[in-house]
This record gives C-alpha cells, structure tokens and sequence, in this order.
C-alpha cells in the first residue's frame, strides 16, 4: 500500500507530461481532479436540493389550506393547478419527486459525492482519486440523470406519482395513473443512470480508501468520516444492483408485457393479461436496497458530524473503535432488516418476526454511537462554530428519530402506524434532517478547503437557528397525525369528517415548512456570496488534526506540492496533555515526553 | 404586478442583507478579530441559547402532548387493540424516558461546555466499561421489548380459531371498497377479474356452488364480540385496508390473497357515547360549522392506506359494529349472489 501511494508519489513528478494544459474545459467542466467533482456534486446537489423542498412548500400548502386557491400554484403548475387548485395528481406527482429528489440527488449524491470526492484523497493523503476519469463519468452521470429527473416534471402526463418507491402494479400500468405513463419512464431511466454514477463513484471510494493511503495511516488511523464513506461505498455496491434488477423488470413489465410483478388485474374495463407475478417481489427487490439506502445517506452525515465534533470540542472522538464497530454492524444489520417494511403485506409472520428481532438489534450500534457522542461534548472545550452548531442538531434529530424507530420496527406495532404520518415524522427526523445537518455541517466545516475562504458565521448562526427550529416544527408535531391515524400521500385530509380537528397542526407545520424553506436563502446567500467575497480562509482556520488542512490553500493538482507528509498518529490527539497546541495534526510525529496512546 | 412587487422587495432583501454582512465584516476588521471563528462572546451566546433551546423543546414536548394527545385515537375497539396499546405504551414510556434524558444532556452539555478561552478540554478517549454499560443496557431493555413485541406479534396474527370467525371478503378497486360475506356456507366462492361483467363487478365465479349464498354489499356490519376474518382482494393496484380503530392493516395485493383476524369489542353506538369521542366530535364539529359542512358523526372506518392512484385520499368504507340481532336482522336482508346473478 505504501510502496503503491509512493509510486504515484513519482507519478506526480511528471505530472507536466500527462496532464494537458488546463483550460476552462478541462478544469471547470470535464474535471478529473476529485476537488472540482466534488464541488460539482455540491453545486448540483443544492439545485436539486432547492427543486425537492420548494416542491415541498407546495405540497404543504395544500395540506394546510385544501380548499384555498392559490395564485402560484397556478402559477407554478399550470394546468396542474386550475384556478390554483392542485389536482390530486399532481400533489402525488410532486411528493413521490420531492421524496425521489431529496433521497437520491441531494441526500445520496449531494451528499456522499460531495465529501467523499473532497475528503478522501485529502483525508488518506493520495494525490486524487484511483480513477479520476471514472469519477469524472461519476459526475456526469449524475448530472445526466439528474437533467432527465427534472425533464420529467414537464411531460404532458406528469412526472412519476406512484410513491418514491415506486410500487407496480400502480407504477407498471399507465392506465392506473397518469404518471405512470412517459414520467414513470423519465423515472426509470434516471434512475438508472443515477446507479450507474453511484457504482462508478462507490467502486473508485473504496479502491482509493484501501489502496493509496500515505505511509502511516493505517485502517486504525484513518478519520471517522472516512471510515464512514468507505462503508457506505460498500452498501451501495452491494445493495444498488439489487435495484437495478427491480427497476429492469419492471420496465420488461412495463413495456414487454411480461408479469414479474403483475397478476390478476382488471382496470379501465379489461381484464389483462398478466398472470403469476407478485408485487412482492418487487417489494423484497426494492427493500433490499431501500433499507441500506438510509444508511447510505446517513452514514457519511454521522461520519462528517464525527470529525466537527471532534475538532471543535477540542476532544478526542470518545470510543473510536466503537465507533468504527458501530458503523460495521449498523452496515451489516442493514442487509437484514429490509422486511420491516413489509410488515403488513401479508408475509409469513414468522418471517415478521426475524425481521423485529434484526431491526431492534440496530438500535444498540446506534445507542452507542449517541452516548459517545454525548461523552465527547462532556468536558469539551466547545468551539460553536456553525458547523458544529448542526452536528449537535444532528446528535439531537438522530436520538429523536431513531428512538421511534423502536415502535416503527416492532412488527405489532408497525400494524397500526404503517404508513401513517408517524412514519414521514420518524423518517425525515432521523434520515432526512440528520443527514441535512450532516450536509451543511460538512459545507460550513470545509467550506474554507473547497473554496479558500470563510463563511459568514453570523448568517450561520442565523440560518441553523430558524432552520434547526422549523425543522422540529415540522416532523415532530407529524407524530401526533399518525397517532390520530392521518394516512400518508392523502392529497387532503378534509374529505371526510375524521381529522377535521387535527387541521390547525397542519396549518402549524405548513407555517413552519415556508419559514424553514425561506430560511434557506440565508445559507444560498451566504454560500455564493462566501465564494466570492467571503474573507480569504487560513491555512488551518479550525486548527484540525486531519491531513486536508495541510494542503495549501489555493489548489492544486496533486494536492500536495511537495512530498505527501507521513502520518504519525491519529487523526484525534486533541488537547493531549503533554503537548503545548490544543491539537497535534496526523503529520505531527510524537513528541519527546509524549505518552504514545496505541493509534 | 405582484410579481415585480415581489421580486423588489426580494432584491432589496438581498441588498440589505449584503449591507448589513459588509458593515459587520467592515467592523470587525477595525476590531482585529478574525470574523469566521467563534469568538468567546459567540460561545457564550450561542451555548445560551442552545440551553434555551433545549428547555424550550422539551417544553414543547409537553405541550404537544397534552394539547394533541386528546386528538389521537382513543379507545381501541377489538380485542387484540388492549393488547396493542399495552405494548405501545409500554415501548412509548421507554423511548420517551430515553428521550427525555439524552435531549436535556446534549443541550445542557452544549452550554455547560461551551468554549472559554484558555481551558483545555480533557484528553478522554474511551472507557470500556462506560462503553459495555451503554452496549448492555440498551441490550436488555431491548431485548424485553423484543420478547413481548413478538408475543403481542403471535397473538394477533395467529389468532384463536376456537370460536368459528365470520369469513368476509375485501374487495379493493381504485377507487372503492367492496365486501362480500361468505353466507349460510360461511365459505366464499371462487372469485377471478376475469369473470369480471355487467353486474358481477367482483368476478364471482357463479358455477361455484360456494358463491351462491355470497352477499356483496357496500357497507360492512359485524356483530359485536364475534371473531371475523376479513380475505383482502384487489383487482387492480395495491391497496391496504387500513382499521385504526380495530388497530388493524393488511395490503390488499393484486394476485396475491391476504387476510386479518380480530374481534370487535365496541358497538358503534357505545363508541359514538364515549366520553372521549364525543368531546372528539365536538371539536370536529366546531371546525366543520365554521367551514358550513354538515355535522360529522362518529364511524369506523376502512381507509386505504397504500398509495393507490388519484383519489386514494378518499377512498374509505364504513364499518358498522352491532349487536348480534341487529347483525341478524341487517345479514338477512341483503341480497345474496343467486339473487342478483
Ligand atoms: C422542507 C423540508 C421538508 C418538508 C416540509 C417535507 C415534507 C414532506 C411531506 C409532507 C411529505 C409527504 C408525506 C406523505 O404524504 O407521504 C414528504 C414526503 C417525503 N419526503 Fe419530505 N419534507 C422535507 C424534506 C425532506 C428531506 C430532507 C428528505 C430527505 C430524506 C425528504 C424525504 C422525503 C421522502 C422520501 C418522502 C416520501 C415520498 C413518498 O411518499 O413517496 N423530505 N415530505
Ligand atoms: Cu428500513
Ligand atoms: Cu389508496
């Protein structure tokens, strides 16, 4: 390994050779070097990330006023939205996308193609990714996936509506719904294209994480965050595939008419002609990746929240190989729980109950991973920078969210709430504000790497506040919705008398959506401006121990301009008695007088 | 017009803001300080109000309870439903007494510990006895959670055949629900969406000598304290019978027959006379006269609960629970399938 990052050590030497000169193309657009994929990603991932919410005001707009008629959502929708009334399908539409968008684009490609691109290579100390064309395919793969996605919302039927999960037959027949006509196959091609760029990203993340790390940083060595996307790269190669396959046969579905998943259906007045298939099936083949795909998305957000709040308590991460041991066996666990989605499709219960008993095992990797964060803060010397202000959000979303977990994956349980509003509240708690926080803890936190200059922490303060807010005010009152059993994907709930009383929380959490939405800007506002006029960064402005902050802060191609520095010790020695400085970087060797701690 | 009202005062929001970021840059570049970093006084406030916030949230918790729990579900009215709310209580204690300890540690640890200049944080970089306490811990707790979760699991979904249940059909289509009881026989005909016509609109199989007593009927009535066994069917996409009253689910899947046991315990009536539903109701009513709808009245509902197309949103069955005369008297009146096929 080491003999491997030095031979490409040499390699770097004749850089001048095999690099043509930069030119906007090449540096810009059809970038190899894993820095600008990386603020590709970034930048990508937000548009994304501005498309999925801003659909989510307007859903919530519905919820919150059914029978009001507003002007934008004509204005927005257009036939969709006669007289600024949403149809049905179109509510459909735009949650089953809002729901698509923020898991896939912004939660696992702006996510995890943003940091692993950046932090990898700089993190293990390698002059770039192990293939930096593949990566580059990566992103615009993606990019390509996404450009069909949005493409999607504008066919004359409407985009994909039959649920982010897509279950046939509802996705498979285009005379069930209208998107699931030339939307759903928008749909499925971009999806596809989507695992293609992640399986060309995941394959290069684990190849450069086990073969070019610089001499001395060995597996025990390597940061939390790294440990994190490595893994996670692991889960997407082993479970994306397995949608691959879902997503091929319901196209052979779809469009040969074949009945992998369809049997027995009479709609708009025939009989068809399937027969045999299952549902189910497509269930099992969808949840096989499904499950581990939370885990893809959250995995990387406790990984990043792991390093900020390392460095700015000024501590060590308490129990690195726990945490280590905890991410192994929540990746492991996470390959035989996908059942507890399923409770209530009519499988074999005794198969209900393999699938309660691995889905609460979880729950211990996860308790631990929340007590050492806790003991890390305790006795910390807390630096509240942004960044860590959204960690200790994280901290708090995950605890909330995953807690519910324990009703959700008791199959009796599950029996009543399946489906509800309790499960959107404990799904976006855990998975989709943790990995939010994780997100902007991550920009706030190496903003300063990718772009060379600060961000505006009083906007930061300022936008963690209104968003850490208007997040809980809106996922937490959703658990009172699912109690009062208010189903979930309801284009409204005031059909029928039944949840009349509970209309004033929907108008709360729709109040709570806008503020939370427009509260975004701050963070836009501050990211573009930062770029561009934000004060220039030092080299170390955190004073972090990992090897990133050793780069110089201009980039450049190789990342290093000398020798790649050798690592001493790991990437935790923070106010280490015996030393002078509150930290010792990894490329720090051990000082005379120093107690060696065993990293 | 609006719209350029709008975007102005979106551009000057902008403006102002970029002011008010320059002044704040401009100045404290006169302090000498270097704006990005926390300062001592930006630890200060910001570990103040992550105290406040955490006295705020868990404030709020309270509050929600007390203010939205009177709106949830209530009674349950089957006879597994105790049983599931026994289990559901006990799991929501133990989840809520670990949030009400982790929540107000993190936010207090947050303040507790916020920076000040010239301490050093303590080098504590793991403890395995502290960490095997928190690995056991939540272990044996879950375990006991585990072990009841799954018995309360076995009971509801192996239920007791001892007492014969009434055997009803589900009949799910986009985007209406259908019942058929299974008659004198109790046993359904054979049934198939192609045989599906005019007005054999669930396609009974009528050469099966079972479907001739079948009564199909838009409306579902059981009789109080009677084990029943609903057999869910979809004719076209999936589907999910959703009970929240009887605390039960089950998806109805095209091709693929399911089934849920359980016994009702509530009549309707006695339901519709309960303290805490009738004060429900009221609240439901007060919202509905101010909008000009016609008064709600209390009724058990199925309600689909899988995504299932356009109007999935309302796409619901009453189900009426009786006495066993009135269910006598209400069974023989409807139509079986030799009558109307
Ligand atoms: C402004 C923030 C957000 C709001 C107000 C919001 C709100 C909602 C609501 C009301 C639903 C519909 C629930 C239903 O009827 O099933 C929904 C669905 C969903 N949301 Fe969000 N959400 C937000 C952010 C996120 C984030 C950060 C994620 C990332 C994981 C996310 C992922 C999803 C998913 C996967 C669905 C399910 C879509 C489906 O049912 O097919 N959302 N969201
Ligand atoms: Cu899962
Ligand atoms: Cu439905």
């Amino acid at each position: 390994m080491a003999a491997e990052a030095h031979a490409h050590d040499h390699a770097h030497d004749h850089e001048h050779h095999d690099h043509p000169a930069p030119n906007f193309w090449n540096t810009y657009v059809f970038s190899t070097d894993h820095k600008m994929i990386s603020k590709q990603f970034l930048v990508t991932g937000m548009f994304m990330g501005i498309v999925g919410v801003f659909m989510s005001m307007l859903f919530r707009l519905q919820l919150a006023w059914p029978e009001k008629k507003f002007a934008i959502l004509e204005y927005f929708l257009g036939k969709w939205a006669p007289d600024g009334v949403m149809d049905p399908n179109m509510y459909l539409a735009l949650v089953t996308i809002h729901g698509t968008i923020m898991v896939f684009f912004v939660l696992t490609a702006g996510l995890s193609g943003t940091f692993s691109n950046l932090l990898i290579p700089l993190q293990i100390g390698a002059r770039d990714m192990a293939s930096g064309f593949l990566n580059m395919l990566s992103y615009w793969f993606f990019f390509a996936s996404s450009v069909i996605m949005i493409a999607s919302l504008f066919v004359e039927t409407g985009p994909a509506s039959g649920g982010w999960t897509i279950y046939p037959p509802l996705s498979a027949l285009p005379q069930a719904m209208p998107g699931s006509g030339a939307g759903m196959t928008l749909w499925l091609i971009s999806m596809t294209l989507f695992i293609v760029s992640s399986l060309l990203g995941s394959l290069n993340y684990i190849v450069t994480v086990l073969n070019l790390r610089t001499k001395g940083m060995s597996m025990t060595r390597l940061p939390l965050t790294i440990w994190a996307f490595l893994v996670t790269a692991i889960l997407g190669v082993l479970s994306f595939p397995v949608l691959v396959s879902a997503v091929l046969l319901l196209m052979f579905d779809r469009m040969l008419g074949t009945s992998f998943y369809l049997s027995d259906i009479y709609m708009a007045g025939e009989a068809l002609h399937y027969q045999g298939g299952s549902p189910v099936l497509y269930e099992h083949l969808f949840w096989f990746l499904g499950h581990p795909e939370v885990y893809i998305i959250l995995l990387p957000a406790l990984g990043i929240t792991s390093e900020v709040i390392a460095t700015s308590s000024r501590k060590p991460i308490f129990g690195y190989r726990a945490m280590v041991t905890s991410i192994l066996a929540i990746a492991f666990l996470s390959f035989i729980v996908w059942g507890h989605h399923m409770f209530v499709t009519g499988m074999n219960p005794f198969l209900g109950s393999v699938f309660t008993f691995t889905t609460l095992l979880i729950a211990i990797p996860s308790a631990v991973k929340a007590f050492n964060y806790l003991t890390t803060l305790w006795k910390g010397n807390l630096q509240l920078t942004p960044a860590m202000l959204f960690s200790i959000g994280l901290v708090s979303t995950f605890v909330s969210g995953g807690l519910t977990g324990i009703i959700l994956g008791d199959s009796a349980l599950d029996i009543n709430v399946h489906d509800t509003y309790f499960v959107v509240a404990h799904f976006h708690i855990v998975m989709g504000l943790s990995a939010i926080f994780g997100l902007f803890a991550g920009v706030y936190h190496w903003f300063p790497k990718m772009y060379g200059r600060m961000m505006n922490k009083r906007l930061g303060y300022a936008h963690f506040w209104i968003t850490f807010v208007s997040a809980y005010g809106v996922f937490f009152p959703m658990h009172f919705l699912g109690l009062a059993a208010v189903p979930r994907r309801y284009y409204t709930n005031a059909e029928f008398g039944m949840f009349d009383n509970l209309q004033d929380i929907n108008v709360l959490i729709t109040m709570f959506a806008i503020l939370g939405g427009i509260a975004q800007l701050l963070f836009l506002f501050n990211f573009f401006y930062s770029m561009f006029r934000g004060p220039k960064a030092s080299q170390n402005p955190w004073k972090s121990n990992t090897l990133e902050w050793t780069t110089p802060v201009e980039h450049i191609h190789g990342n290093w301009p000398g020798e790649i520095p050798e690592v001493h010790r790991w990437a935790y020695d923070y106010s280490k008695p015996g030393l002078s400085e509150d930290f010792a970087p990894q490329s720090m060797p051990i000082q005379d007088g120093e107690e060696a701690t065993g990293h | 017009m609006n719209g350029i009202l709008i975007a102005a005062v979106l551009v000057l929001a902008v403006l102002a803001v970029i002011q008010i970021v320059r002044i704040y840059e401009l100045s404290s570049v006169i302090r000498e300080e270097d704006t990005a970093l926390p300062t001592p006084e930006d630890n200060d406030r910001q570990g103040f109000w992550m105290l406040v916030f955490g006295i705020a949230f868990i404030a709020s918790f309270f509050a929600m309870v007390y203010a939205w729990m009177p709106d949830t579900l209530g009674l349950p009215a089957s006879e597994h439903g105790p049983q599931y709310d026994n289990l559901w209580d006990i799991s929501m204690g133990i989840i809520i007494v670990m949030f009400l300890i982790v929540q107000p540690v993190l936010f207090y640890f947050a303040y507790k510990y916020r920076g000040t200049a010239g301490r050093k944080a303590s080098y504590f970089e793991h403890n395995n006895k502290l960490e095997l306490v928190w690995t056991v811990v939540p272990a044996v707790i879950l375990a006991v959670l585990i072990l009841y979760g799954l018995s309360t699991w076995s009971t509801i979904m192996n239920p007791s055949q001892e007492n014969e249940p009434i055997v009803v059909e589900v009949y799910a289509q986009q985007f209406k629900w259908t019942a058929r009881y299974a008659g004198k026989d109790n046993d359904l005909g054979n049934a198939n969406v192609r045989l599906i016509a005019g007005t054999n609109a669930l396609g009974v199989d009528t050469l099966d000598a079972k479907s001739a007593d079948d009564q199909v009927t838009p409306e579902i009535y059981l009789p109080v304290g009677r084990p029943v066994v609903f057999k869910f069917r979809s004719q076209d996409v999936i589907h999910s019978a959703y009970m929240p009253h009887f605390r039960a689910q089950m998806n109805c899947v095209p091709g693929v027959p399911t089934q849920f046991q359980f016994t009702p315990t509530v009549t309707t009536a006695d339901m519709r006379k309960d303290a805490d539903m009738v004060a429900k109701v009221e609240r439901i009513n007060a919202v509905r006269a101010k909008a000009g709808k016609e008064p709600y009245v209390f009724d058990y509902l199925i309600l689909c609960n899988k995504i299932c197309g356009a109007a999935h949103y309302n796409m619901q069955m009453p189900i009426v629970v009786v006495s066993e005369e009135e269910y006598a008297a209400w069974i023989k009146e409807q139509k079986t399938v030799a009558e109307t096929l």
